[in-house]
């Protein structure tokens, strides 16, 4: 079906836009920027937060503009009055339910509200902080992702994530009004739910409510000791993003300078996760075509087919947690970092004479998922 | 026109053995877009409070070219103060039906819901007899529309329309953003006349006796009667059906106890009249609005304890999706209790209102913006019982 176009007024300058298009988006392309919170490319409309309303003429409230679908003849005003004292409450509200000591907090600089906060210049003394009285507790129980539900703002991207794009659905709202909150399966922790530690919620959202956890200190305390050896290796993408999160060109690449400021940090050896990807190639490809083999020349027919790749964490336990009847799928195959760690405590070890329970192997990937992994028990079979 | 007395009326509960018969064989035999013409002529507005007029609701509904589209009663009467729907389904059931069958030929709708809210449970095994010999009723009759009831799970937010949607297709229950209006998506995203249970009784009732009968009543705003819930200090506490368009003044001399101070029309998030103002409003739209509930104060009451119970009410109930009504309620509680302890100025007070102002303009859905309603009009009007 065709789609016929609109005309309206932003902040009375007429443009024209295909129907379906929200004001949001009608008003991005006359370079107003409106703020948004709740509000995310990836996601499905929530229109929850409430920081992008703006004011129609003639409409008795405002409107969420990027809820709000264009219409002819509209006039909108993004900046008016009435507009700016609405999104300073609502700020001010946000705030006012939200754990702000930012200076400790690990989105401090990349926060989402922090900056609104300090666009709007909204101060912290008009309402009643309730942020203390709700005996927040933190959940680090996995070993990816810390959730801290006093930085969180209810704006949902984390659930729409786990539940529309992830298929994965251990996020949730529970409760209502004031003790709303997100939560898992019967507020379980975090690490006994059915997570997949994907970090794809980290990625989304907007304050420090969900973070990853990290582990630099354990990694100075093995590079501080003298007695152990501390092997690094460095997956694909970290070369591109490394750069362009200090600023460089995206998509340039920093290999040489990545190992020599590894180096520097002092890590013994600074390995390339490459290696071992070629690893799992070849061993996954035996793998199938030994199935192959098996299913084709020799009649087996219970050999799992398709095979399909377990070089992915998330991936594993997304397949054991909502498909385990495709298990035999999998290849048996350890992943790229895994294979590393094996390698880097047996085969190098050895070359380089070192007691392998002396070898500390430090991985720096792009996927929450693998800090998962690389402590799930069955990885340790050397013993190490 | 403002009528200085009350007049009693009895429509919805007259008991009319013959009314389901009459009224399903009169309109089997008229054309649906006559059928809302009448609804559209009588100048019936929603009777659960927003006051929405009731044929038009129904001519979007027909206008939207859909295979599917539903009939839905709102028997989630869940404002404070309100009990009148229960009463309604108690006795007179088959109207309410009656009703849902009248909309669903009049918009082309095959299936009706009926979604009772949790705490009606007991009337539930009753009315699902009741339905099931109701449709069976209606195919007898040749009518291709059959009713389902469906339980709440005791949200008062479920009242809100689109939460209601939600509700019944076993979501979580928050208001959507609209639009899209229900008329054009509404339960399954197909288009949806939502109508409370009293609306559709009264829509009986208009089918029986045609738009002049019931255009006499009422005023230009506010056609008809309507069956208000009596509660507080009053020697009367009950249900009436009255006259629509009489002043605070002739409800009070009917209701009061000769001590009456304030009356909270419309529930929890209606507008608390006080007794200055008793001779100036009228209720209906043209005045102060009501889903029914009545509430009345005499001086022994201290208006900031009735502030702060609905307030609790409100920070219990928003389903907490939107900033402005999840933490805005629990701004206003916490609020008004610093400025009764003396933590905070009464010049605090403006502060509130201003943000109860934000509130209504702001939200997602009703509740957040009508939480302004009794809290501007009570902090207005007893502003020293909420300081000291």
């Amino acid at each position: 079906m065709a789609k016929y176009n609109v005309n309206l007024k932003i902040n009375n300058i007429p443009i024209t836009v295909e129907e379906g298009t929200t004001v949001f988006e009608a008003a991005r392309k006359l370079n107003f920027r409106i703020p948004t919170l709740c509000q995310h490319p990836d996601l499905c409309v929530a229109g929850n937060c409430r920081v992008c309303v703006v004011e129609q003429k003639g409409a008795k409230t405002l409107v969420a503009s990027c809820a709000m679908p264009v219409s002819e003849g509209m006039e909108i005003f993004t900046n008016s009055e009435k507009v700016r004292t609405a999104r300073k409450h609502i700020i001010e509200l946000l705030l006012s339910e939200h754990n702000t000591e930012c200076t400790s907090c690990y989105k401090n600089g990349k926060c989402e509200l922090q900056s609104l906060a300090n666009e709007y210049l909204v101060n912290e003394k008009d309402f009643i902080k309730l942020v203390y009285d709700k005996k927040y507790t933190i959940d680090d129980f996995s070993p990816s992702i810390i959730k801290d539900d006093s930085k969180c703002i209810r704006c949902q991207r984390c659930v729409r994530t786990c539940t529309s794009m992830q298929y994965v659905s251990a996020l949730a709202v529970a409760y209502k009004g004031e003790h709303q909150k997100i939560s898992t399966f019967f507020e379980k922790p975090m690490n006994s739910v059915v997570c997949t530690n994907c970090g794809q919620c980290v990625n989304r959202c907007p304050t420090g409510a969900l973070v990853e956890k990290n582990y630099i200190d354990q990694v100075w305390d093995a590079i501080n000791d003298p007695e152990v050896h501390v092997v690094c290796q460095t997956a694909p993408a970290v070369r591109v993003g490394l750069g362009e999160d200090l600023g460089l060109t995206p998509g340039n690449r920093v290999t040489g300078k990545m190992v020599a400021a590894l180096k520097r940090l002092g890590f013994d050896s600074v390995l390339d996760t490459d290696f071992t990807a070629d690893l799992t190639i070849l061993e996954e490809g035996t793998e199938l075509l030994t199935r192959l083999k098996k299913a084709l020349v020799e009649k087996d027919e219970t050999i799992a087919l398709p095979m399909m790749t377990s070089c992915s964490p998330g991936w594993i336990k997304f397949i054991e947690h909502k498909f385990s009847n495709l298990l035999p799928n999998l290849s048996t195959c350890k992943s790229p970092q895994q294979m590393f760690g094996a390698l880097a405590k047996t085969f190098y070890a050895q070359k380089k004479g070192w007691r392998a329970d002396k070898v500390v192997s430090v991985s720096i990937m792009p996927c929450t998922a693998k800090k998962y992994e690389a402590n799930r028990p069955e990885m340790r079979d050397s013993g190490f | 026109m403002e009528k200085n007395r009350i007049s009693k009326v009895d429509l919805i509960f007259e008991n009319d053995g013959t009314l389901v018969n009459t009224v399903l064989d009169k309109v089997k035999k008229m054309n649906p877009d006559d059928i809302i013409m009448e609804m559209i002529d009588s100048g019936l507005k929603g009777r659960g409070g927003a006051g929405f007029p009731t044929g038009l609701k129904w001519k979007f509904t027909k206008a939207e070219n859909s295979y599917d589209k539903y009939v839905v009663c709102n028997a989630d009467e869940g404002e404070p103060g309100t009990f009148k729907d229960r009463e309604i389904l108690d006795r007179v059931p088959e109207k309410v039906f009656t009703g849902m069958a009248v909309a669903g030929y009049a918009i082309g709708a095959r299936k009706g819901y009926m979604y009772l809210r949790a705490e009606y449970n007991f009337l539930l095994k009753g009315l699902i007899k009741k339905v099931e010999e109701f449709n069976k009723l209606l195919k007898d009759k040749g009518f291709d529309f059959n009713i389902e009831i469906r339980s709440g799970a005791g949200a008062y937010i479920c009242g809100e329309e689109s939460a209601l949607f939600e509700s019944i297709e076993g979501k979580r229950g928050e208001p959507r953003n609209k639009p899209p209006y229900p008329t054009v998506a509404g339960l399954f995203n197909k288009p949806t006349s939502i109508n409370n249970v009293e609306t559709l009784v009264y829509a009986t009732v208009i089918m029986k006796y045609g738009a002049e009968k019931f255009k006499e009543m009422g005023t230009k705003d506010s056609r008809g009667s309507k069956v208000f819930s009596i509660s507080g200090d009053t020697p009367n506490a009950g249900i009436y059906e009255l006259e629509l368009g009489m002043t605070v003044a002739a409800f009070v001399d009917e209701f009061g106890d000769g001590d009456t101070k304030a009356v909270q029309v419309g529930g929890a998030s209606g507008i608390c009249v006080p007794r200055k103002k008793f001779n100036d409003m009228i209720i209906g739209y043209e005045g102060v609005p009501t889903g029914g509930s009545m509430m009345l104060f005499n001086s022994s009451r201290s208006m900031y304890n009735v502030l702060k119970d609905y307030l609790e009410f409100f920070a219990e109930e928003s389903c907490g999706q939107c900033t402005p009504c999840r933490v805005g309620c629990q701004q206003l509680l916490r609020g008004i209790e610093a400025v009764k302890k003396g933590e905070k100025d009464p010049s605090y007070l403006e502060t509130l209102k201003k943000l109860a102002q934000t509130m209504k303009i702001s939200a997602k859905c009703g509740l957040g913006q009508s939480v302004a309603n009794p809290f501007i009009s009570i902090v207005d009007n007893f502003r020293e019982e909420i300081i000291y």
